[in-house]
């Protein structure tokens, strides 16, 4: 019954567009796409081409459909940020129409017009970057009523006392089985860790400022946690690897304990051993990363307070380019209201302190905490004038594409619908000038983006779009390009790679907010901005097994403490018709014989 | 010059969202067009000719000018129950001969509102200019930022012959209210610029955690927000251009929001 839903019209074929397909080297070749039962194929026959739904793209420009690998857009905190926000609300409203349920909500939309609103931007898959634990069920049921995207979500752990306690003790195989169970019980799809060793310090109003400072109660260090969660990811053989929100985040100064958060899995081999198959690519589409960096912008502050505040991007950029195992998210600030949320409860509270805006804030029991305030991003002011410059920095001076992925870290950075606005920035530097001038002065004196003359060319906003996006959360199996195999996303837009004009960026942004046609798996869904189809999406997670005896073991002590937690043992994963469409990625060796679901 | 008379029809049952009554939009359309416009009633999208009896006629100067600012609406009948009349007005000139609905003039930018009669809550929300004068009394929320906003009237003026009652002024960033009758509670809640007057007495708790901008109450606040202390005292004060008589305590605060408030609340001694 699942697969009946994303049953597609039976061929398409994209002509005659200017193709990026990173992964697969095509660098604006005008080429035809050809979709068969949703998928990428390298012909049809005479008889498919001429039943085939055509889409004429000459004089314009084609991608793979966008993946956004962090975003925050389903759970607890991100309805806490819609509860807390009517004013965000009343402003900003999507009316019904005849397949589409209306919405609101500008920084923080309803899950209906958030899935409208990336559809119609040209994005096919978005990852949610934060599930606690027992947040799981929640996560859940807002991404089964979320339409149209392919979805998945991180666990955080970074806090979660069983792996605390097992990585204090050394016991790595105890918390390998540990994860691994989680992520089957909760449907979850990586591991995230937020201020690892801080959140739990939250409990009692402090935090962690030192990789090697031990917390209360469990004296396990930042340090140790992300080693052990690193190794344990590669342990497992997880499609994606850690991703990390490192120490410290969002205060001054911050860059150096990034670093060396940085450099802390140097050595560990990654290794996926998810059990799929691939979709053909010329490049690797495997990840080469042990660590996936989350917003680095609001990791690489310089200065000691805020009255020396300045960036901290050239440094951390000088480490990235000197290594191949980060990745990074850009968490980019493009100005105007945002909604901070995120597991790190201690930050959020320091946010608070400074803003005096409305704040709230929760400890989420045994697992990890978080916090949601209200925030606008002004050019005026000094502080966020230089968190703009950084976001753009860490995109532009990181040299390798294939190293930064582009994200706002939605809602908290920006909102997702800017990302139009951040990709002119990228992409001229006219555009970036021009901001500056409407910025605090600091905007420039205070960072190096002013003598950044890159310019990201669209093959390069086709790879942290998409290509690297997909690959880096080991989503490029299927997603992220065009090759045989790969899923029917993709992007039509009404730009001429050739007559591109980047004096005139106020059209190439509403050329990149509203594309012509966004497809998902061969069937049109959105025409000019406007939804024309709405399917289900798929729900991703992964399956890991370890040995059965340390997972009995393990089990034990679970059942053990579950003593300290209000749910019963028993109400504690995640059913089954939680998820819509789901997609479970096995991982080692399965030790029951289940057949992938809904492929 | 372009008027344009509505005659109310008789009651109405669920209240009515006409954010289309407003010059800007009134402006260079015929009766006809006017009669189409839709508005919503609980469920349904219903043509204002539903409610209204429409009017339109020149009224001197020359008939091509058909601006926004040469329009004018003319409301008779009570429409205490029509709500979001004028929102969003830029230009031009609305008169109430009779009671206002919820929402009235909010988050206009320029022209005119007169309303004869009473106004209910929100009246003026978030206004950023113009005129807002109503003869009778004001309800709750009166140039207030709405549920969850922090930032309320940033321009413009708002006149109370009568009195209004709570959160007159949340979140006031600028422009100014004056009220020639008395307030309840919560008047400048949050306040950050811009200037209340009230001419009679406060219930509870005026300015409360107000950051900037003036207050004067000209009788008595039954209530005192604790978070102010006094800053001096000022024999007729001028506040803007609204010259206050008798002697005044002047107060600043309030302390309870942070170390260094600015906002300073008047208050008449005797």
């Amino acid at each position: 019954m699942a697969a009946a839903n994303i049953t597609t019209a039976n061929t398409t074929i994209i002509r005659n567009g200017y193709v990026f397909d990173p992964l697969n080297g095509i660098n604006g070749d005008v080429k035809d796409i050809f979709i068969r039962d949703g998928k990428v194929v390298s012909s049809l026959t005479g008889p498919e081409i001429r039943d085939a739904k055509i889409i004429d793209a000459s004089g314009k420009t084609v991608m793979p459909g966008g993946v956004d690998s962090h975003s925050h857009v389903a759970g607890a905190k991100v309805n806490a940020g819609r509860l807390m926000r009517p004013e965000d609300h009343y402003k900003s409203v999507r009316t019904k129409t005849d397949i589409c349920h209306c919405g609101s909500g500008y920084t923080v939309p309803s899950v209906y017009k958030q899935g409208y609103d990336y559809a119609a931007m040209g994005y096919t898959t978005v990852f949610e970057a934060a599930m606690p634990p027992l947040e799981a069920r929640h996560t859940h049921e807002e991404m089964r009523s979320t339409p149209i995207l392919d979805m998945g979500a991180y666990m955080v752990l970074g806090n979660n006392w069983f792996v605390m306690r097992y990585l204090k003790e050394g016991d790595i195989e105890k918390a390998a089985a540990y994860v691994a169970w989680m992520m089957r019980t909760h449907k979850a799809y990586g591991i995230k860790c937020v201020n690892p060793a801080g959140v739990e310090n939250w409990g009692w109003a402090k935090n962690v400022h030192g990789l090697d400072e031990p917390n209360i109660h469990f004296e396990v260090t930042p340090r140790e946690l992300i080693r052990g969660l690193a190794e344990v990811n590669e342990m497992l053989g997880l499609p994606m690897s850690l991703h990390l929100h490192t120490n410290n985040l969002g205060h001054p100064g911050n860059w150096e304990i990034a670093r060396d958060s940085l450099m802390i899995p140097s050595g560990i081999e990654p290794k996926n051993r998810s059990e799929l198959e691939w979709a053909e690519t010329k490049e690797s589409a495997r990840r080469k990363q042990t660590l996936y960096l989350a917003h680095a912008q609001f990791s690489a502050y310089g200065g000691t307070s805020w009255r020396d505040f300045c960036s901290g991007a050239p440094e951390l950029a000088k480490y990235i380019n000197q290594v191949d195992d980060v990745v990074i998210d850009s968490g980019s600030v493009p100005f105007g209201p945002a909604t901070t949320m995120t597991g790190d409860g201690p930050g959020q509270h320091d946010l608070y302190m400074i803003t005096g805006q409305k704040w709230s804030n929760c400890d989420v029991e045994m697992e990890c905490g978080s916090g949601v305030l209200s925030l606008v991003y002004m050019k005026s002011s000094p502080v966020h004038s230089v968190q703009w410059a950084i976001g753009l920095e860490v995109m532009l001076l990181i040299n390798d594409p294939w190293k930064t992925i582009m994200t706002t870290d939605h809602p908290n950075g920006g909102i997702f619908t800017q990302y139009p606005q951040l990709i002119t920035w990228l992409m001229s530097k006219k555009a970036r000038d021009e901001t500056a001038k409407e910025c605090h002065k600091w905007a420039y004196d205070k960072s190096s983006l002013g003598g950044v003359d890159r310019e990201m060319s669209l093959y390069e906003m086709a790879i942290v779009t998409r290509a690297n996006p997909a690959r880096t959360i080991g989503m490029a199996y299927r997603k992220g390009h065009l090759g045989e195999g790969a899923d029917g996303d993709v992007t039509v837009y009404d730009i001429d790679p050739g007559k591109l004009n980047l004096n005139d960026t106020a059209t190439l942004m509403a050329k990149l907010a509203r594309p012509d046609y966004t497809v998902k798996d061969g069937r049109i869904v959105a025409r000019q901005g406007e939804i024309v189809s709405v399917p289900e999406g798929r729900r991703y997670y992964c399956r890991p097994y370890v040995d059965d005896a340390i997972e009995k073991e393990m089990l034990s002590d679970v059942k053990d403490w579950f003593k300290y937690y209000t749910v019963g043992f028993a109400n504690y994963p995640v059913p089954d018709k939680y998820l819509k469409n789901p997609v479970a990625i096995q991982v080692n060796k399965p030790l029951e014989a289940e057949a992938l679901v809904g492929r | 010059m372009a008027e344009i008379l509505l005659r109310s029809k008789g009651s109405i049952g669920i209240m009515v969202e006409a954010e289309v009554i407003c010059p800007d939009i009134f402006a260079a359309k015929k009766k006809e067009e006017i009669e189409e416009l839709l508005v919503w009633q609980g469920p349904m999208q219903l043509p204002l000719a539903e409610f209204f009896d429409v009017d339109a006629r020149s009224t001197g100067g020359s008939p091509e000018d058909t601006r926004p600012e040469e329009t004018s609406i003319i409301i008779e009948g009570d429409v205490s129950r029509v709500k979001r009349i004028g929102q969003s007005m830029k230009a031009g000139r609305i008169e109430i001969h009779g009671s206002a609905g919820m929402h009235l003039g909010a988050e206009m930018a320029g022209g005119s509102i007169l309303v004869r009669g009473d106004a209910r809550s929100w009246a003026g929300r978030e206004m950023k200019g113009g005129l807002l004068h109503i003869l009778g009394n004001g309800a709750d929320h009166v140039g207030c930022a709405y549920r969850g906003s922090w930032r309320g009237m940033t321009g413009g003026e708002i006149r109370i012959d009568g009195s209004a009652r709570s959160q007159l002024g949340g979140g006031l960033v600028g422009g100014q209210i004056v009220v020639a009758g008395n307030v309840e509670n919560f008047c400048g809640i949050r306040q950050s610029g811009g200037l209340i007057v009230v001419k009679g007495s406060a219930v509870r708790a005026a300015g409360a955690e107000m950051n900037g901008g003036t207050i004067a109450v000209c009788k008595a606040i039954r209530q005192f927000s604790p978070g102010f202390i006094v800053a001096g005292h000022e024999e007729n004060p001028k506040l803007g251009d609204m010259q206050l008589e008798g002697l005044f305590t002047k107060f600043t605060g309030d302390y309870a929001l942070g170390k260094n408030p600015k906002g300073s609340l008047y208050c008449r001694e005797d």
